[in-house]
């Protein structure tokens, strides 16, 4: 069969098109995974908090964070009677160890974990010059570690201090919901060390998720609700003095 | 009419600039690039597929199940195996070899159980050495299931 050159300019773009979706190769890599059926949140329910640390150790275990940086840590508030705009706050390693004997007798005194909240209109992802982090389909914040730059943005942008630039590859690294579990069907390695239930996991897109009730009948807020971030990190019991 | 040339020569030029930017754009952007966004769509796949540390309870409880079964009926039954026991994704893996430590419960339990301002006053709490005089907590407790009653009768 001889091609004419009118075949051949009708060929050309057809075969640019397909060599395209060879070389994407598949996005997908977990099987029996389909992003479009989830969307990730965790639930925090803080009067269960004992401030033990699990949460953290886990995390850096699972993820192999490096000393002194945190993907989760965990914080402790003393707030004075009627001194709700001064809350003194600690939190010794990331309350790796947990926390020593508190240097307050009275007030109220609680610990709040914190985390990536996976904002769905996050503000780190959208200053970032490179696309290189993003909320993938399911909803979770992801750095592309090979194409970050390093170049600090999104660090100064989480309005919740959740992101640090990795010694190591000097570029941003963040908490993932431990992405690479969850695809396969776990829960996230902090969920799973918590000792009294206090860390929960949920798909929002699953009408059988137990935080539907939870959202339902409980007093749930997020954190810096005024800034509109679309947090999906939901505290319950949350104290109007943690920031 | 002559002058013609002109135009056509500088259309090729802008031609050849427009074939090389596609050429060099196509070889420097990756292929998955814009799927879902301004981002790699196959950083996803790339993220999913590291390997776990935390094996998680359910693949504990499917060999030990004695301990499953002792956890299950006391209060640490809503504890997972690794919180304690640490990640043990290679254990799980290869039981033969990759051994978890034993642990020592003197600086285990505290780390839950030590007494804390800010912990819920209904969650069980003990200064640790004056509890136990320094002795070990599993002398007395059973940490899979650690009600006294539950454990044999010490008082």
């Amino acid at each position: 069969m001889t091609i004419t050159r009118r075949r051949l300019l009708v060929l050309l773009p057809a075969a640019a098109v397909a060599w395209k979706y060879v070389l994407a190769g598949t996005p997908e890599a977990a099987p029996n995974y389909t992003m479009a059926e989830h969307w990730w949140a965790m639930l925090i329910d803080l009067p269960e908090c004992i401030g033990c640390g699990s949460c953290v150790r886990a995390c850096q275990n699972e993820n192999h964070v490096p000393d002194g940086y945190f993907r989760t840590w965990v914080e402790r508030y003393h707030v004075d009677d009627y001194e709700m705009e001064y809350p003194q706050v600690d939190s010794p390693d990331g309350g790796k160890n947990g926390f020593p004997a508190s240097n307050f007798t009275g007030g109220k005194n609680f610990f709040v974990p914190k985390l990536c909240n996976h904002c769905a209109d996050s503000p780190c992802t959208q200053v970032c010059p490179v696309g290189a982090t993003f909320v993938s389909p399911d909803g979770v914040v992801l750095v592309d570690q090979t194409y970050c730059l390093g170049c600090r943005y999104c660090v100064q942008a989480c309005p919740y201090g959740c992101r640090f630039i990795n010694p190591q590859t000097e570029t941003a690294n963040k908490c993932t919901l431990c992405y690479h579990r969850i695809t396969k069907g776990l829960t996230t390695a902090c969920c799973e060390a918590c000792p009294t239930g206090t860390r929960r996991l949920a798909n929002l897109k699953d009408s059988n998720d137990p935080i539907h009730e939870f959202l339902k009948t409980h007093s749930v807020q997020v954190l810096k609700p005024h800034l509109a971030t679309g947090s999906k990190c939901f505290y319950a019991g949350l104290d109007g003095s943690v920031r | 009419m002559k002058d013609a040339g002109h135009l056509f020569r500088l259309a090729a030029v802008f031609l050849l600039g427009l074939v090389a930017f596609l050429v060099i754009r196509s070889l420097l952007v990756p292929r998955s690039f814009g799927r879902y966004g301004h981002y790699r769509a196959n950083a996803i796949g790339e993220i999913a597929a590291l390997p776990i540390s935390y094996a998680g309870h359910q693949v504990c409880e499917g060999c030990h199940t004695d301990e499953a079964d002792m956890k299950s009926k006391g209060v640490h039954k809503g504890v997972a195996c690794e919180s304690c026991h640490g990640p043990q994704a290679k254990h799980a893996d290869d039981p033969g070899t990759a051994q978890p430590a034993k642990l020592d419960t003197t600086s285990l339990c505290p780390r839950c159980h030590q007494a804390n301002i800010a912990k819920p006053k209904t969650f069980p709490q003990v200064d640790a050495p004056d509890h136990s005089g320094g002795a070990a907590c599993n002398t007395c407790h059973q940490p899979h299931s650690p009600a006294i009653a539950a454990a044999g009768g010490v008082q």
